[in-house]
C-alpha cells in the first residue's frame, strides 16, 4: 500500500470509528534493564560519553527490541504507532554529544516502525497500520527562563528549534512516516517552532502529511508547564489545521478530563487522547491497571469525547488491548461546528466574533 | 449602549514608545521593571490585547521587542492577554512573533511596496500561527476617501483569502483614521470616510474585522482633554455601530455617548460627521469653555420600582437591596390574607429564583449572602403581625423543610465558613441551630436530642479539629443517633472523612461537604425520605472504596528512618557565616497598633477565597465568571474597612521576641543570656523523612539555626499577633441586626488584617527589629509572593505541624497578659483572627513540609516533649505514617 493510499482510508476510517493509538515507548525499554553497554551496541562500544538512558539511540544499537516493542502494539490493536524518535533532535542529543546522528536515527527509526507496521498491514490486510513521527518538546523551553533571578533569559531559541525540528522532520519523512506527531508540549512556543518546522519541510518535499498535535498538563491547574489553558492552546497551534488535538502524559485519565472535555468543545478536529496509567508513586512506576484505565476511557467514548486514545508513560499491551476493546462498542466523537472569530490567546484564551 | 459597543475590543495603547513618552524614557533607560508595570495596568484596566511598539530610531529595536516579550511571558497577570505586535518594520514584527506562545495580531502589514513582499509576509505570519492587520494602504499612498479605503481593502481580502488561504476572521482591516478638524479643508471628511469604509467593508468582507488608532482623531485638539474624550466618544459611537470592532484607545479615558453634554455631543458630531461646512469654526469656539471639567457620576437606576409588589420583592432579594424592603413587604402583607402568605407566596418565590441562580452559578455566594439579609429583613418585619395573629388564632408553627445543628468543635474557634453553610441553608427553608464556637461534644449532642433535629454539621479549621470529629462520631455511635454527621472546614477532607472519622459511626453515615454551595444539595438528599438511603447507601460504597485505596496507597509511601534522615540534614556551612543579632533581646508589645498602616498590607486573594469566589486579587474583579459578584463585595468590604478603622472596631496587638539560640540536634534551644549555659526554652522540631535520591537534604527548622557545638552565636525570634480583639462583640451586634453578611464580612476583614499584621511585623523585623535587611523594599505582591530574606513559620503549620509548640511561644512570649491572646485546649488561637510563629534570619531559610513521618521520629519526639507515645500520636496524627491502631508501620 502506498501512503496516499492509506492515508486516504484513514480519512474514512476515523470517521467511522475510535482509532488506537500505541502504548508506551519508554515503559517497555525500562523492562529490558539495558545497561551502558546494551545502549552502545557495536557501534558506539568506544563513545567518548555515557549512552545508558538515550532510549532514541536503541533505533541504531538495539533495532530488535524497538521492532518488538512496535509489533507489541500492532498486536494488541494499535491503528497507529509512534516511531522512536521523542527526543532524536539535535538539542536533546546534545546531552550525549549525538547531536550530528539526528537525521540518521530519524531515518531508522521511521523505516522500523514502518516495517513492524507493514509487517501487521500484511496480516489484517482489512486494517492499515499507520506511523506516526514522533517529535518530543525538547529538553528546553522557548518561554520559559532557566534561571529565576533574570526572566528575560533564554537558552533556546525559536531559529534553535526550527533548525532542530527540521532536520528531524526531514528524516523521518525520509524513513517513511504517514503521519506527524507533535507530542507531550510543555511549552506550546516549542510546538509553534516544531509547526514552523513541519510546514517548512512540506514545503521542501513537495507534500503534506497529516499532523497530529499533543499537549500536556503539568498541574492541577489544568494548564500546560508555559501556563495555557487547553482552549488558549488549541487556539495557539490552530493556523496548522492539524488532523488531530489533543493531550498526553499529564497525569492519569481521571485528571486529564477536564482538559480533553474543554477542547473537544472548540476544536473542529479530531481529538486525540493518550494519558499516563495514573501518576507516578513515589517509587516512580505507575500502577494503573488496564481494567481501570479502559473504564475511564470507555466513559470518554461514551461521551462522545474522542477520536483517536493511547497510552503513555506506564502503559503497555495489555492497557493498549483493553482500551482497544473498550472503546469499540462507541462512535467517534463528531467534529463540532464552530462558527469564525477571532480567536486569539495569551495564557487564556480570546474570542472576538 | 449597543451589544455592538459590549463586543468592542479595546487594544492597550500606552506600552508603544511612539505613543507615549513615558514609556519611550523607561525603555530608554532600560528600565524594564517600571514598563511591565504599565503593561500590568493596561491588563488591569481592562484592555483585551495590549500593543507593544518598540519603533525608536534611537533604539535596537528588534532586541527590545524580544527583551520586552521575553519578560513579558514571565508576568502571568500580564500574558494572560493576547499580544499586539505594532512596528513598521518586518524585523521587528518577525522577532516578535518568535516570542509569543500564544496567538498573536501583527500590527500592521500593507501593500504599500507591492503585492509579492505582501503575501510573502502574510504566508510567514501564517505559519507563525497570528492574525494580522492590514492598513489601507497601497502602491499609490494612504487611502483618504471611504471608495478608496474600501477598494484596497477588498484588494488586500481577495489576495489574502484566495492565494495564501488566510483566514477571513484573522484579518483586521485599519481604514486610517486620521485627524479632522484642523483647519485645512480636506480633512473634514475623513471622520465620515473612515465610518463609511468600516460599513461597506463589514458588509462585503466575510467574517473580517475593523480597527483603528482612534487618539490620532482629535490630534488638533491637543491639550483640551474633554473635547478629546467627547470626540473619541462620538466617534466611536458612530463608528461602532457601523462595524467597527476594535480599536486601540486609551480605556480609562472613554465615556458615555449619552453623558457627554448636548451641545458638545451635537458640535462634535457635526465635526466627525462633516454635517456642516462651519463645523470645525464652531466647534473651536466653544472648546475653549469646556477645557478641564470631569464626566459626572451615574444615578442608581430605579426602574425596577415601578414593577408590581411580587417582582419588587423578587428583584430586591436577587440584587440584595434592602432599602425598601420593609414597605413593599408591607404592602404585600396588606393585600394577603395572612402575614404567613407573604412569606410562602412572594419572598420564598424571590428566594427559589435566587436558589435556581445559584444553582446554575449565575450567582456567588456573596450575593447570597446579601440576599439572605434581605429575607431576614422581612421575615423580621413581619414576626410582630405573626405573633400577634397567633395569640389572637391559637396557630402552631409550620414546619420548616428540616433541622439542622451547626457547630464548630471544641477547641477550634474559626466559623466564617460555618456561618456561610448556616445563611445558605436557612435561605433554602431549613431551620438551623448554631451552636457557635468551642462547642464540647457533650453540647452538640445534647442539644441535638432536645432539639430532634435532622442532621448534625461539624466544622474545624484547625487539624487538632480532625480528632475531636472523629471523637464526636464515636460519641454518636456510642450514644445511639442515627441522622447524618456533616463535616466541612477547610483541613477537612473526603479522605478523612471516608478513612477516620466514617468507621466511628457506623448508625449512620460521616458525610463530607466541599463547600458551602454543595450543602443545601447534601442536605435536601438527607433529608428527602425516598432518596437519603440511596443516597448514604452510595456515600458509603464510595467511602469504603477510598478506605481501601487509601489503606493501599499508605503500604507504599517509603520512609526512611530517622537516623538517616538525620544523617541528610541541611548542612550549612556555619564557619563562614556570622548570624546578625536583633537590636534587642526578650519581648517588645505593640498595642493598639495602626490598622490604616495594616490595611495596605491586605492580601485580598483569601479574602476572595473565603467567599468561594476563587481567583487571585484583583483580577478576579475583572473575572468573566466572578468579577459581577466580587466586585460589590470588594466595594463592601472597603467601605466596612474604612469604617471598622475611623471608628475603631478592632484592636490590634502583638508580641515579638527574640532570644540567644542554638540548635541541639533537632531541638532549638533559647537562653536567658549570651552566656548561653542551661537552655531556658526549647523548640521542637520535626523532620522530613521522605525517601530522598535527589540530593535534597530531609529538612527539620532546627537545621536553619546555628547547632551549639559551632560555638556560633545564632538567634531565634518568635511573635503572636491578632487584630481579632473586638471582633465577636461586632459579629454579635450583626447577628441580633439579622445581617449575616456583615457578620462574615467583619470576620472575614479581621483575618485579612490579622494575616497583614504578620506580614507586616516581619517586615519591620526585617528591616527594624532584627534588621538584618534594613534597606529591603519589596512591593505588597512581593511580600505575598515572599520574596524575602527569612521565614516565620507557625506552628501547626507544614513546617511544624505540632500545634502544641504555641504553649511554648506564647508562654515565652506573655502573649495572654501582653496582647489579649489565648490558647484553646486544641492551641486554637483566640481570638480567631490571630497569627503566631518562629522568626528564622538564615537566608537559606526556607518554607518546607514535614511530611508523613514514622514511629521512630513519633517515639523520639514524645520523649524530648516529655509526652506518651499515645499522646504524640494524638497531636501529630494527620502526618503519622502509619495507623497507630496497631498496624506495622510503613517505614519499619
Amino acid at each position: 500500500m502506498t501512503r496516499e493510499e492509506r492515508l486516504e482510508l484513514l480519512d474514512r476510517a476515523v470517521k467511522e470509528r475510535i482509532l488506537i493509538l500505541d502504548g508506551a515507548m519508554g515503559t517497555m525499554i525500562q523492562r529490558q534493564k539495558l545497561d551502558e553497554e546494551g545502549y552502545r551496541g557495536e557501534r558506539f562500544k568506544d563513545f567518548d560519553r555515557d549512552l545508558k538512558g538515550n532510549n532514541d539511540l536503541l533505533v541504531l544499537t538495539q533495532p530488535e527490541i524497538i521492532r518488538d516493542i512496535h509489533s507489541g502494539y500492532l498486536e494488541a490493536g494499535a491503528d497507529i504507532i509512534g516511531t522512536n524518535t521523542f527526543n532524536a533532535q539535535a538539542i536533546s542529543q546534545a546531552d550525549y554529544g549525538l547531536e550530528d546522528i539526528s537525521h540518521e536515527m530519524n531515518v531508522a527509526a521511521a523505516k522500523l516502525a514502518r516495517e513492524a507496521a507493514d509487517d501487521w498491514e500484511a496480516r489484517t490486510p482489512d486494517r492499515p497500520r499507520y506511523v506516526a513521527g514522533a517529535m518530543g518538546p525538547t529538553n528546553r523551553t522557548a518561554s520559559i527562563s532557566p534561571d529565576v533571578n533574570n526572566p528575560g533569559f533564554r537558552n533556546v531559541s525559536f531559529d534553535d528549534l526550527v533548525e532542530a525540528y527540521s532536520t528531524q522532520v526531514r528524516g523521518m519523512i525520509e524513513g517513511g512516516v504517514d503521519l506527524i506527531l507533535i507530542e507531550t508540549v510543555f511549552d506550546t512556543l516549542n510546538a509553534k517552532a516544531a509547526g514552523y518546522a513541519v510546514e517548512e519541510v512540506f514545503d521542501e518535499v513537495g507534500f503534506k502529511l497529516p499532523i497530529m498535535i499533543s499537549g500536556t498538563i503539568t498541574d492541577l491547574s489544568g494548564r500546560n508547564l508555559s501556563g495555557q489553558t487547553p482552549e488558549a492552546f488549541w487556539y495557539s497551534m490552530r493556523h496548522l489545521r492539524p488532523f488531530s488535538i489533543g493531550f498526553n502524559c499529564s497525569f492519569g485519565a481521571e485528571q486529564l478530563r477536564p482538559a480533553v472535555d474543554e477542547i473537544a468543545h472548540v476544536a473542529e478536529t479530531y481529538i486525540s487522547v493518550y494519558p499516563n496509567a495514573g501518576l507516578p508513586n513515589e517509587m516512580g512506576t505507575y500502577d494503573e491497571t488496564a481494567e481501570q484505565m479502559s473504564a475511564q476511557l470507555e466513559a470518554w467514548a461514551k461521551d462522545d469525547l474522542i477520536n483517536i486514545v493511547g497510552g503513555c508513560c506506564g502503559t503497555t499491551p495489555d492497557h493498549i488491548r483493553a482500551i482497544a476493546e473498550a472503546v469499540a462498542p462507541y462512535a467517534p466523537r463528531v467534529i463540532p461546528e464552530v462558527e469564525p472569530a477571532l480567536r486569539l490567546s495569551g495564557l487564556e484564551p480570546f474570542t472576538h466574533a | 449602549m449597543t451589544n455592538a459597543a459590549q463586543n468592542f475590543v479595546m487594544v492597550g495603547e500606552r506600552t508603544n514608545v511612539t505613543g507615549s513618552a513615558r514609556f519611550r524614557k523607561l525603555i530608554e533607560a532600560n528600565d524594564y521593571a517600571a514598563a511591565l508595570e504599565v503593561a500590568r495596568q493596561q491588563v488591569d484596566n481592562g484592555a483585551n490585547m495590549i500593543d507593544i511598539n518598540m519603533d525608536e530610531g534611537m533604539l535596537n529595536s528588534e532586541e527590545a521587542m524580544r527583551t520586552f516579550l521575553n519578560l513579558i511571558a514571565s508576568e502571568p497577570d500580564i500574558s494572560r492577554v493576547p499580544i499586539m505586535l505594532d512596528s513598521s518594520k518586518w524585523t521587528v514584527i518577525e522577532e516578535g512573533l518568535k516570542c509569543v506562545q500564544g496567538k498573536a495580531v501583527v500590527n500592521s502589514i500593507s501593500m504599500k511596496e507591492g503585492e509579492e513582499p505582501f503575501l510573502e509576509q502574510a504566508r510567514k505570519i501564517l505559519r507563525y500561527g497570528a492574525a494580522v492587520v492590514v492598513m489601507a494602504f497601497d502602491e499609490t499612498g494612504q487611502a483618504e476617501t471611504a471608495e478608496r479605503k474600501f477598494e484596497i481593502c477588498k484588494r488586500a481580502y481577495d489576495l489574502l483569502t484566495s492565494k495564501v488561504g488566510f483566514p477571513g476572521e484573522d484579518i483586521i482591516f485599519d481604514p486610517n483614521i486620521f485627524a479632522v478638524a484642523t483647519g485645512i479643508e480636506e480633512h473634514n471628511d475623513y471622520g465620515r470616510a473612515f465610518i463609511e469604509a468600516t460599513r461597506q467593508i463589514k458588509q462585503e468582507l466575510p467574517h473580517v474585522h475593523v480597527s483603528g488608532g482612534v487618539s490620532n482623531l482629535s490630534f488638533a485638539f491637543r491639550g483640551n482633554e474633554r473635547v478629546r474624550e467627547a470626540m473619541h466618544t462620538v466617534f466611536l459611537y458612530h463608528a461602532i455601530q457601523a462595524g467597527m470592532d476594535m480599536g486601540i484607545v486609551n480605556a480609562g479615558q472613554l465615556g458615555q455617548y449619552d453623558d457627554i453634554e448636548p451641545e458638545l455631543r451635537e458640535l462634535v458630531e457635526d465635526v466627525i460627521l462633516n454635517r456642516r461646512d462651519d463645523a470645525t469654526d464652531r466647534l473651536l469656539d466653544a472648546a475653549e469653555r469646556y477645557k478641564g471639567g470631569a464626566s459626572h457620576k451615574k444615578e442608581a437606576d430605579l426602574s425596577w420600582r415601578e414593577k408590581p409588589v411580587e417582582e419588587r420583592l423578587t428583584y430586591a432579594l436577587v440584587h440584595g437591596i434592602g432599602a425598601f424592603v420593609e414597605e413593599d413587604t408591607e404592602e404585600a402583607r396588606q393585600r394577603a390574607e395572612r402575614p404567613l402568605h407573604v412569606i410562602e407566596g412572594p419572598l420564598m418565590a424571590g428566594m427559589n429564583v435566587v436558589g435556581d441562580l445559584f444553582g446554575a452559578g449565575k450567582m456567588f455566594l456573596p450575593q447570597v449572602v446579601k440576599s439572605a439579609r434581605v429575607m431576614k429583613q422581612a421575615v423580621a418585619y413581619l414576626m410582630p403581625f405573626m405573633e400577634k395573629e397567633k395569640e389572637e388564632l391559637g396557630l402552631v408553627d409550620q414546619p420548616a423543610a428540616g433541622k439542622i445543628l451547626l457547630a464548630t468543635v471544641k477547641g477550634d474557634v474559626h466559623d466564617i465558613g460555618k456561618n456561610i453553610v448556616g445563611v445558605v441553608l436557612q435561605c433554602n427553608n431549613y431551620e438551623v441551630i448554631d451552636l457557635g464556637v468551642m462547642v464540647h461534644s457533650q453540647v452538640i449532642l445534647e442539644t441535638a436530642r432536645e432539639e430532634n433535629v435532622d442532621i448534625i454539621g461539624l466544622s474545624g479549621l484547625i487539624t487538632p479539629s480532625l480528632d475531636e470529629m472523629c471523637h464526636v462520631a464515636s460519641e454518636m455511635e456510642r450514644e445511639g443517633f442515627d441522622i447524618p454527621l456533616l463535616i466541612g472546614g477547610a483541613t477537612t477532607s473526603k479522605v478523612h472523612t471516608a478513612v477516620k472519622i466514617s468507621p466511628n459511626y457506623q448508625r449512620n453515615q460521616a458525610i463530607y461537604v466541599t463547600d458551602a454551595s454543595r450543602a443545601v444539595g447534601v442536605v435536601s438528599g438527607l433529608i428527602s425520605k425516598e432518596n437519603r438511603d440511596a443516597h448514604i447507601a452510595k456515600v458509603r460504597a464510595e467511602y469504603a472504596q477510598m478506605a481501601e485505596s487509601y489503606a493501599r496507597g499508605q503500604a507504599e509511601k517509603s520512609r526512611t528512618t530517622i537516623a538517616q534522615a538525620r544523617a541528610n540534614a541541611l548542612a550549612l556551612d556555619w564557619k563562614e557565616y556570622a548570624p546578625p543579632k536583633p537590636s534587642f533581646l526578650g519581648t517588645r508589645t505593640f498595642e493598639a497598633y495602626d490598622l490604616r498602616e495594616l490595611s495596605r498590607y491586605i492580601d485580598w486573594t483569601p479574602f476572595f477565597h473565603a467567599w468561594e469566589l476563587k481567583g487571585s486579587y484583583p483580577r478576579i474583579l475583572q473575572d468573566d465568571k466572578y468579577g459581577e459578584a466580587a466586585q460589590p463585595l470588594f466595594e463592601d468590604a472597603q467601605n466596612m474597612l474604612t469604617q471598622l478603622i475611623d471608628e475603631k472596631w478592632l484592636t490590634a496587638n502583638a508580641v515579638v521576641g527574640f532570644w540567644p539560640a542554638n540548635s541541639v540536634g533537632d531541638d532549638i534551644e533559647l537562653y536567658s543570656d549570651e552566656s548561653r549555659g542551661k537552655p531556658f526554652a526549647t523548640f521542637h522540631t520535626l523532620r522530613q523523612q521522605m525517601a530522598r535520591d535527589s540530593g535534597k537534604a530531609n529538612l527539620a527548622l532546627a537545621d536553619f539555626v546555628a547547632p551549639k557545638e559551632t560555638g556560633v552565636a545564632d538567634y531565634l525570634g518568635g511573635f503572636a499577633v491578632t487584630a481579632g480583639i473586638g471582633e465577636d462583640e461586632i459579629a454579635r451586634r450583626f447577628e441580633l441586626a439579622n445581617d449575616d453578611y456583615s457578620k462574615i464580612l467583619v470576620k472575614a476583614l479581621a483575618d485579612r488584617l490579622a494575616e497583614a499584621f504578620a506580614e507586616a511585623m516581619h517586615e519591620k523585623v526585617r528591616r527594624e527589629l532584627w534588621a538584618y535587611a534594613p534597606d529591603e523594599k519589596l512591593s505588597n505582591d512581593a511580600l505575598i509572593a515572599e520574596d524575602y530574606i527569612g521565614i516565620r513559620p507557625a506552628p501547626g503549620y507544614p513546617s511544624q505541624p505540632d500545634h502544641t509548640e504555641k504553649r511554648t511561644l506564647f508562654g515565652l512570649l506573655d502573649a495572654e497578659s501582653e496582647a489579649g491572646m489565648k490558647l484553646t485546649e486544641s492551641c486554637a488561637m483566640w481570638p480567631g483572627a490571630a497569627v503566631s510563629g518562629l522568626y528564622f534570619s538564615h537566608p537559606e531559610s526556607r518554607y518546607f513540609g514535614i511530611g508523613k513521618i514514622g514511629r521512630d521520629q513519633v517515639a523520639d519526639y514524645a520523649a524530648r516533649k516529655g509526652w506518651s507515645l499515645e499522646e504524640a500520636e494524638r497531636w501529630l496524627g494527620p502526618i503519622l505514617n502509619y495507623d497507630p491502631k496497631g498496624v506495622t508501620d510503613a517505614a519499619a
